[in-house]
């Protein structure tokens, strides 16, 4: 049943308070009772804000959708002008998605045609990259050494201690840990043996890369992103300088140059932890360090330390495109870094997966 | 428009000195801002007009002196009376300073959601009010990174009007600018200034802006680092002795002043 007429009186002030107060309700009614002349007598209206200037508009929307038609009355000459020179064109209604088996399905495949196109532009860049390091490599006087040394530095030197306490505790909590349970055996001298080649063979080259990846791979997903943002990556391109062979090449290297070095300490450490646990449980350091030589050998070590190579190559690579591959904006450069971040770490556990089959063949 | 003499001032600087750290930027500033007038604060490259700018809205604390807006006195407000001052005014900076993971839509809503009781569909109404006065109508569900820096700049302007404020300040509202979009954004401010009465702060060095939209405008010296002249910019320019002043007005380059 449609009203005839509405009378909407409008006393006092209607600023953001009291337009926020009878929104929800003024407009519900409106569209419940749909009345073909709406009349809003303003005579005693005493103040008029942007806010209240959008509910009277809303209402005249309103009734021009249900049909029916609205006067302000007896406004304010200047109010009145606010009024007429405001509009809220180009205001569409918030429809709320539905779920459905169509959206699901559009939704399932997006995302699995982003996906196959983020692969194959990670192989399409790895393999540039790879190009561009081993061409570099032949001419080493287009290496930017400087920028090399510099970013060696800084994600090598700048990142012993953090790598250096985090294989000491963990080093320290493995050996305990094992103890406590390899005790009840009496077989607790053999800790050492556990220590130092689940170290030398995974978990040294393991945390170290991750470290790495969250540490420098963010950093350069990061910092290249922003020079994008800068435009700073469209002067090199107009300088003709290759941005991968300008700024990837260095931090390849440099990582390719610090990780292993870094996972030496990492290992290093470790051990320490290992000895001190076992010195606090009677095991003479001079016995757990004879142990660990007779447990592990040096292909051991450089099994391991081998992988720190190809996982070096990955993070800076992910984390050079990544960046490069930045969108527009703050939050572009922060999705960069979180993406760069986690594809770092999904690799890293790939590629060691992939070692680990290579390793069984070859009988290492 | 009214003259000063007919209203009263809305902003008061007194005696404000100012600077980072040792260095001394500005000295001695004292002037007024009359309710629903253009004031236009220009001068040279670095003498310290986005660094007053910075005083005059709280963000930087002066070395003395006080800033009173709209009654209130900021620099040595407690953090309720300056909440209460900052819902008097609106800013725009240099380049927009949009939320860059938000549509222009969700970029005014954000503000009106903070400090209104308005349902979601009132907050989406002034949104779209705020960005038809723009002249952003249709660009309510773009994203920032993907308007011009005129675009930009006209949407920081929806957005610092979202709260209906008294006064607006405006960082460099045309620098960067062509000429066409430069004019387009003087019109704009005179069309706010005239239908809601708004009082516009304006920092620029735009002589063209500076002629079309200013009522009064105070001049700083990077030298002497204070006021050199105050006053109408088409007196300013034809009358005033100082030297600085006129070869501002005249575009000379620094030797060329007698």
């Amino acid at each position: 049943m449609r009203a005839e007429d509405a009378l909407l009186y409008l006393p006092g002030r209607l600023d953001a308070v009291s337009a926020g107060q009878h929104w929800s309700s003024l407009t519900a009614d409106l569209r419940r009772l749909q009345p073909k002349t709406l009349t809003i007598d303003a005579g005693a209206l005493e103040f008029l804000d942007g806010a209240g200037i959008a509910l009277l508009l809303t209402l005249k929307q309103i009734q021009q959708q249900t049909g029916g038609t609205s006067y302000v009355e007896h406004l304010n000459p200047s109010f009145q002008t606010l009024l007429d020179n405001n509009t809220l064109k180009g205001l569409t209604p918030d429809v709320p998605k539905q779920a459905s088996f169509r959206r699901i399905a559009e939704d399932l495949g997006w995302a699995g045609h982003t996906l196959f196109c983020d692969m194959k532009n990670h192989i399409s860049f790895l393999g540039e990259l790879a190009y561009k390091v081993t061409t570099s490599l032949m001419h080493p006087a287009r290496i930017r050494w400087k920028d090399f040394l510099l970013l060696t530095e800084k994600a090598g030197a700048d990142a012993i201690t953090i790598t250096g306490l985090m294989g000491f505790l963990i080093g320290l909590i493995l050996a305990f840990q094992s103890a406590v349970a390899m005790g009840k055996f009496g077989a607790d001298l053999y800790v050492a043996d556990l220590l130092v080649l689940s170290m030398f063979k995974e978990m040294g080259p393991l945390i170290t890369a991750f470290i790495l990846a969250s540490r420098s791979g963010s950093a350069y997903a990061a910092e290249i992103g922003t020079m994008k943002v800068n435009e700073e990556l469209d002067a090199l391109h107009t300088f003709g300088m290759d941005p991968v062979r300008f700024l990837a090449v260095p931090r390849v290297l440099a990582l390719v140059t610090a990780l292993p070095m870094l996972t030496l300490f990492n290992i290093l450490l470790a051990l320490f932890g290992g000895q001190a646990v076992m010195g606090l449980m009677g095991i003479p350091p001079i016995v757990f360090w004879d142990r660990c030589r007779q447990a592990a050998d040096l292909m051991d070590l450089f099994g391991g330390l081998a992988k720190t190579f190809v996982f070096g190559y990955f993070i800076a690579a992910i984390g050079c495109q990544r960046g490069l591959e930045t969108g527009k904006g703050a939050s572009a450069v922060g999705d960069a870094a979180t993406r760069a971040v986690v594809t770092c770490i999904v690799m890293i556990v790939v590629v060691d997966g992939l070692f680990a089959v290579a390793y069984y063949y070859l009988g290492i | 428009m009214d003259t000063p003499t007919q209203t009263k001032p809305i902003i008061r600087v007194c005696g404000m000195d100012g600077g980072y750290g040792e260095t001394v930027i500005l000295k001695d500033i004292n002037f007024e801002v009359y309710e629903g007038e253009v004031f236009i604060i220009l001068g040279g490259s670095g003498c310290g007009k986005s660094t007053m700018l910075k005083f005059m809205i709280g963000l930087e604390h002066p070395f003395r002196g006080q800033v009173e807006i709209d009654g209130i006195e900021i620099v040595n407000a407690t953090e309720d009376e300056y909440n209460r001052a900052l819902r008097s005014f609106g800013v725009m900076y240099q380049n927009g300073a949009l939320f860059g993971s938000m549509t222009l839509m969700e970029n005014i809503c954000l503000v009106l959601e903070e400090f209104t009781n308005l349902p979601s569909d009132g907050r989406q109404a002034i949104a779209q009010m705020r960005l038809n006065q723009v002249g952003l109508g249709d660009a309510a569900d773009t994203m920032p990174s993907d308007l011009s820096g005129g675009m930009r700049k006209r949407a920081a302007i929806a957005r610092a009007m979202a709260l209906d404020p008294k006064i607006l300040f405006l960082d460099e509202p045309s620098a960067g600018l062509d000429p066409i979009t430069s004019a387009q954004m003087d019109e704009l401010i005179l069309e706010l200034s005239r239908t809601l009465k708004i009082t516009f702060v304006i920092v620029t060095h735009e002589l063209p802006s500076i002629f079309t939209v200013a009522d009064r405008c105070i001049m700083l010296d990077r030298n002497v680092k204070t006021i050199v002249a105050t006053g109408k910019p088409r007196e300013m320019q034809a009358h005033s002795k100082n030297p600085w002043v006129r070869q501002f007005f005249n575009r000379q380059a620094s030797e060329q002043v007698s």
